[in-house]
C-alpha cells in the first residue's frame, strides 16, 4: 500500500506521491502508537485547556436552551415570514458536515480506497457528534422539545399519527436512521480495537471497561469472517443512506412551492455541498490532531491531498448548482423566481450571497494548486473559509427565500438575536468538547485497519498436502 | 457431576500454537485441517484472508440475516404507512388519494436500511456468540498478543483426533513460536 516511489503521470513526467502509511512500521508499532494515546495515564495541559474552552462554550448552549425552554422560541429572531431562521440553517449545516464521515467509512471502503483506513474512525465520530448537534436544532425549534417524541409514530391516547406525506416526517426517519446506523457502524468498527485496548491496558478499571465494551472479542477466524461480511454490508447500506439523508433534507425545501426552494437540482446539490463541507471539517480536525499527537506517519500528506481533491470536486458541483439556479431563474420565466434571485443579488442579504458565490465558485479553485493541497496550514485556512461559505449557503437558502415570497404585504427581514448566536456557537463548543473526549478515551485511528495496510498482513500462498 | 466427569477426561480446552506471521498461521491451519483436525480455531489481530476457509468454516449466514432484516424493515415501513393512512388516521392532504404510495417510498427506504443494518450488526455478534467476556483462550498469557501482533492456532480437546502428546508433536512440527495448554 505504501507506494513510496515516484509515479509517472500521463505526460511521462515523474512526481513524488506521499505514501498512505509511512514506511518502517510493523503490527506492533502501529498498535502501540495509536493505543498509547488512549492508554497513557497523563493528561496533557493543551488537551485540558482546549476541553475547558469548548466545554465552556458548550455551556452557552446549555444557557441558551434553558432560557428557550423558559421563554419559548420568541427569544430567537424568527417570526413570520422567516419562521425557519438559524435553527434550520444550523440543522442543515451540521448534518451536512456529518456526511463526509459516512462517505469516508462506507463509500470509500466499497471503492477499496485503502487510504481511508487512517481517517475513517475519527471522521465517523465527527459524524455522530455533528448529527447530535444537527438533531438538537429542529427539536428546539418545535418550541416544545419535551414533546419531541410526537414526531415518531406510536399508539397514543390522542389517536393521532404523523402525516407521512410531509417531508418533515421523512426527515425524522432519515436523520434518526442515519444516526443509528452511523453509531452501529462506528461501534462495530471499534470492537476489535477495544479488544486491543483491553489486552494492552495496565489500569484495572480501563481493562474492565474496554473489556466489557469489546464484548469478549478474541479475533477468531470465524468471527473475522462474519465480521468482515457485516462490515461490508453496513458499508453497502450506509452508501445509499448517506446519499439519501441530505436528499431528504433538501426535500424539506424542494417539495415546498416557495421560490428559491422549489427546484429539482436541490438533492444532488445538497449532497455535494454536504460532502464538501464535511471534508472541510475532517481537515479542520485532522490537521491539528496529526500535529499534536505526531500522527504524520498515519495521516500523511497523501490524505490531505486526497481530501482536498474531494473538496474541490464537490465544491465545483456546488458551484454548478449556483450557476444553474441563476440560469433557471432567468430562463424559467417565473417572475417570482427571478425576483427571488434578484433579491439574492441586490437585496438585504446580498453580502451573504455574494460572499458565498465568491468562495464557492472562485476561491475554491485555489485547491487546483498542489502546493495548497499539501500545505497543512493553507488547507486548514481554506477549510475554515469553506465551512463559513457553506453556512452562508444554508442561510441564503433558508432566509432569503422566505424573506420575500409571493405577497409583498408579507415581506420582512430576519435578524438573528444573541440567543440565536449563543445556541449556534454553543453547539460548536459541544462538538469540539465531545471530539476531545473521544480522542482521549477511544482510538482515533482504526488500529486493525491500519495493520491491514501493511504488506505483511497479506499471507503468501500456501499449499498443503496431506 | 456429569459435567465434571467430562472435564476430568479433558482437563484442557485445547492446545494453542503461536505464530509470527499470517502466512505461518495460514499454513498451520491448512496443515491441521489436512491432518484431519476439525475442532479448531485460529486467532489473529486483523482479518487474514483464507484463514476461516482453511479451518473449514464456510457457512457465513450474516448476509442472509441482513437480507431478512432489510425486507422486514421494508414490509414494516410500508404496512405502517398504509395502515395509518388508510385505517387509523385517514387525512385528506391536498386532495391526494389516501393510498399515495410515492410519498411512502422514503420511509420504506429508511426502515429497510435501519432494520437491515441493525440485523447485520446484531446478527453478526449473535452468530459469533458475542458478547462472551470469558473464554478459555484468554487463560493463556501469551494470548494477549492476539489483538496486537501475534497469530494463534488452537486445536480443541473436543476434536476426536485430539491427543495431548500426539497433537503437541503435530503442532511442534509446524514450527510455532510457542505452544501452550489452554486450561479451562
Amino acid at each position: 500500500m505504501s507506494d513510496n516511489h515516484p509515479v509517472q503521470n500521463a505526460n511521462g513526467t515523474e512526481y513524488y506521491q506521499p505514501p498512505v502509511l509511512a514506511p518502517g512500521h510493523t503490527f506492533e508499532t502501529i498498535t502501540d502508537k495509536i493505543s498509547a494515546i488512549v492508554l497513557t495515564s497523563g493528561i496533557s495541559l493543551g488537551w485540558l485547556a482546549l476541553l475547558a474552552i469548548s466545554a465552556g462554550v458548550a455551556g452557552l448552549l446549555g444557557i441558551a436552551a434553558t432560557y428557550l425552554l423558559y421563554k419559548g422560541v420568541g427569544i430567537w429572531g424568527i417570526n413570520i415570514p422567516v419562521g425557519w431562521g438559524f435553527a434550520i440553517v444550523n440543522f442543515v449545516w451540521w448534518i451536512g458536515i456529518g456526511h463526509a464521515g459516512t462517505l469516508i467509512s462506507a463509500i470509500l471502503l466499497l471503492l477499496k480506497q485503502s487510504w481511508r483506513n487512517s481517517i475513517n474512525r475519527f471522521a465517523e465520530a465527527m459524524t455522530l457528534f455533528a448529527v447530535m448537534c444537527a438533531g438538537l436544532f429542529p427539536v428546539l425549534h418545535t418550541g416544545r422539545p419535551w414533546l419531541a417524541y410526537w414526531l415518531f409514530p406510536y399508539p397514543n391516547t390522542m389517536q393521532v399519527w404523523p402525516q407521512f406525506r410531509s417531508p418533515l416526517v421523512w426527515d425524522v426517519f432519515a436523520v434518526s436512521t442515519y444516526f443509528t446506523i452511523s453509531l452501529v457502524f462506528w461501534y462495530t468498527g471499534l470492537v476489535p480495537d477495544l479488544g486491543t485496548l483491553r489486552d494492552s491496558a495496565k489500569n484495572k478499571v480501563a481493562r474492565f471497561v474496554y473489556g466489557m465494551l469489546a464484548l469478549g472479542w478474541r479475533g477468531s477466524a470465524r468471527h473475522w469472517h462474519r465480521y468482515e461480511t457485516a462490515y461490508l454490508l453496513l458499508a453497502g447500506l450506509s452508501t445509499p443512506l448517506v446519499l439519501s439523508v441530505h436528499t431528504v433534507v433538501s426535500f424539506d425545501f424542494a417539495v415546498g412551492i416557495v421560490p428559491g426552494w422549489h427546484t429539482t437540482i436541490f438533492p444532488p446539490y445538497f449532497v455535494a455541498g454536504a460532502i464538501y463541507s464535511g471534508f472541510a471539517m475532517v481537515l479542520i480536525l485532522a490537521i491539528p490532531i496529526r500535529a499534536a499527537y505526531n500522527l504524520k506517519d498515519f495521516i500523511t500528506d497523501r490524505h490531505l491531498d486526497n481530501m482536498a481533491k474531494f473538496m474541490l470536486a464537490t465544491g465545483l458541483i456546488v458551484a454548478y448548482g449556483y450557476i444553474m439556479e441563476g440560469f433557471v431563474a432567468w430562463y424559467g420565466g417565473n417572475p417570482y423566481e427571478l425576483n427571488m434571485f434578484m433579491n439574492r443579488l441586490t437585496g438585504f442579504y446580498a453580502p451573504e450571497y455574494l460572499g458565498l458565490v465568491f468562495i464557492n465558485i472562485f476561491f475554491v479553485n485555489i485547491l487546483w494548486w498542489p502546493k495548497v493541497r499539501r500545505s497543512p496550514v493553507a488547507l486548514f485556512f481554506v477549510s475554515v473559509v469553506i465551512l463559513i461559505a457553506m453556512w452562508l449557503e444554508r442561510f441564503v437558502i433558508v432566509v432569503i427565500s422566505l424573506q420575500k415570497d409571493f405577497l409583498v404585504s408579507s415581506w420582512g427581514e430576519y435578524i438573528p438575536t444573541k440567543w440565536d448566536w449563543a445556541t449556534y456557537i454553543g453547539t460548536l463548543g459541544f462538538f469540539f468538547a465531545a471530539f476531545l473526549l473521544f480522542i482521549r478515551v477511544l482510538p482515533m485511528i482504526s488500529i486493525f485497519e491500519m495493520r491491514d495496510l501493511l504488506p505483511a498482513s497479506k499471507p503468501h500462498e500456501v499449499e498443503v498436502h496431506s | 457431576m456429569s459435567h465434571g466427569g467430562e472435564q476430568l477426561l479433558s482437563p484442557v480446552y485445547g492446545l494453542m500454537a503461536e505464530f509470527d506471521t499470517p502466512t505461518d498461521v495460514l499454513a498451520a491451519a491448512k496443515a491441521a485441517y489436512a491432518d484431519g483436525y476439525r475442532n479448531m480455531d485460529a486467532y489473529s489481530p486483523q482479518p487474514v484472508h483464507g484463514l476461516a476457509e482453511a479451518i473449514g468454516f464456510h457457512k457465513n449466514r450474516v448476509a442472509f440475516v441482513c437480507l431478512v432484516g432489510a425486507l422486514l424493515g421494508l414490509a414494516t415501513g410500508f404496512a405502517l404507512q398504509v395502515w395509518i393512512n388508510l385505517v387509523a388516521y385517514p387525512l385528506n392532504i391536498g386532495g391526494r388519494p389516501l393510498y399515495s404510495w410515492p410519498s411512502f417510498v422514503i420511509v420504506c427506504f429508511e426502515l429497510t436500511i435501519l432494520f437491515g443494518g441493525l440485523s447485520a450488526c446484531i446478527g453478526m455478534f449473535a452468530l459469533n456468540g458475542l458478547p462472551m467476556p470469558y473464554h478459555p483462550v484468554f487463560n493463556v498469557p501469551e494470548f494477549a498478543a492476539a489483538t496486537r501482533d501475534r497469530f494463534f492456532l488452537c486445536i480443541e480437546s473436543v476434536d476426536p483426533k485430539f491427543d495431548m502428546t500426539g497433537t503437541r508433536s503435530f503442532l511442534e512440527g509446524l514450527n510455532p513460536e510457542s505452544i501452550a495448554e489452554v486450561p479451562y
